[in-house]
């Protein structure tokens, strides 16, 4: 007892500094894992309206941007409206739509701290629960895709944004509707690469990727970017794609959290397989 | 030695509200960024007790971890970064002996033991931060390019910060 005493007396510096990295890896693996953090969600509601505040003030200088590109959405949406279209088909009348449900709604929202420079990065909203956000929503702008929701507390919630690690989204070409997957290499953050499109795909530079609604978070035929760059390894047989994002991440300030109304429909369906009776 | 205690309280604050409200919003380059925070540690007095300089690292990187919702890399980091300092101390020898009353900064000890011993510290810092972020060896020499550039830039910004604030108020006290 003595002697452990003595030991622990000794060497306290080296078992303090065993012990305090001990509980930061495990704050770090542990949130990686079960996507809950009982850390943010403490400090979530202080440092949220802190950073509320701090929004407000850069807020302004981002407004004249983020009114062009709402101008720009609207106008596009506009066009999209039936009023717009010379309707020639006088066959097909929709009176009461009950074959066409709704399946996404959309929660405008506004980003208030977003970074670009980590491996992983996180972007933080103004919405959470109370406003009807839940993890694994999925997040886009009127640019394109940004990210997935990862965390929610109360009044605002944490966003896995493209550029993370983890991240890998469904995607596919919208000239052929070949499928592959998005994810980040950690290097440039405006190029993104596309995985899992065979080799003998015919690709040309510039080629518009889109998301495939595969994964039941992204509605289809949201803007991912476009084709920068293409090759094919010696011995594999898949492309080794980059892509443009059409989104910049480092101008983010508006963004809509897509709320799927069939997604859990959708995925009881997934685990009843096909073949099985 | 109560005044002490109350300026370094004071610096960690104001460090912190620097890193989080201003810095963590600059991206140089796209993946550049500087940490300011870490020069608190740097700038603990030599006599600080060794579990409270570790306490003291663990606690201002779970502070900036808190604001920047990066889980716990900046604590890991700065924890190790503490758990370095004695040994950066003993590495590099000064003109001076380390006596009580003697702070770490270009003030007391000159340009060339500040600059190897705030080097090597940012270095130790941001090599656990860039790796426990990424969490593997992957990309390892895009990761170690990106450690290099970033201590750079950190170093740079600290040695602005000593010489706009901490060399004038030497001067006039």
């Amino acid at each position: 007892m003595r002697y452990l005493l003595l030991f622990l007396k000794r060497n306290y510096f080296y078992i303090l500094f065993v012990v305090m990295e001990t509980v930061a890896v495990y704050l770090t693996v542990m949130n990686h894992h079960f996507h809950y953090s009982i850390m943010l969600n403490a400090t979530g509601q202080i440092t949220g309206s802190i950073e509320n505040s701090m929004n407000n003030i850069t807020e302004y200088l981002r407004l004249k941007d983020a009114n062009v590109r709402l101008a720009e959405e609207n106008a596009r949406l506009r066009a999209a409206l039936s009023e717009s279209k010379l309707i020639k088909d006088t066959l097909h009348f929709t009176t009461v739509d009950t074959t066409n449900k709704q399946q996404y709604e959309y929660i405008p929202a506004k980003v208030i701290s977003n970074s670009v420079t980590r491996r992983s990065n996180y972007i933080m909203l103004n919405k959470g629960i109370v406003d009807g956000i839940r993890p694994d929503m999925a997040v886009i702008s009127p640019d394109g895709i940004v990210g997935i929701v990862s965390k929610v507390s109360r009044n605002f919630s944490w966003v896995n944004s493209v550029l993370h690690k983890q991240t890998k989204i469904s995607a596919k070409i919208k000239k052929n509707g070949f499928v592959g997957t998005i994810v980040w290499d950690g290097k440039d953050h405006q190029v993104g690469n596309l995985k899992d499109i065979p080799a003998n795909v015919q690709l040309k530079k510039g080629d518009t990727v889109i998301t495939s609604g595969y994964s039941f978070l992204f509605p289809t035929g949201i803007m991912v970017g476009k084709i920068k760059n293409f090759k094919v390894d010696e011995g594999y047989h898949f492309y080794d794609i980059d892509l443009e994002f059409s989104q910049e991440f480092s101008k983010l300030a508006y963004v809509y959290v897509v709320v799927n109304l069939m997604k859990e429909e959708q995925e009881q369906l997934q685990e009843i397989k096909p073949n099985e009776q | 030695m109560n005044n002490k205690i109350l300026i370094n309280i004071l610096r960690l604050i104001i460090l912190v509200v620097i890193q989080v409200m201003v810095l963590n919003r600059i991206n140089l380059g796209g993946y550049l960024n500087p940490y300011l925070y870490i020069m608190f540690i740097l700038l603990l007095p030599f006599e600080t007790p060794k579990w409270l300089l570790l306490l003291a690292s663990f606690g201002i990187g779970i502070t900036v971890d808190a604001f920047s919702g990066s889980y716990a890399i900046h604590a890991f980091a700065a924890t190790f970064m503490g758990f370095m300092r004695p040994v950066v101390l003993r590495m590099i020898t000064s003109k001076k002996e380390y006596e009580p009353g003697l702070r770490p900064g270009i003030q007391d000890l000159g340009f060339n033991w500040f600059l190897n011993y705030s080097v090597l510290l940012v270095l130790f810092h941001h090599l656990a931060l860039y790796f426990i972020e990424n969490f593997s060896f992957a990309d390892f020499f895009l990761t170690i390019w990106r450690i290099i550039l970033n201590t750079i830039l950190t170093v740079a910004v600290i040695f602005l910060t000593q010489y706009l604030f901490f060399t004038s108020k030497q001067q006039t006290t």
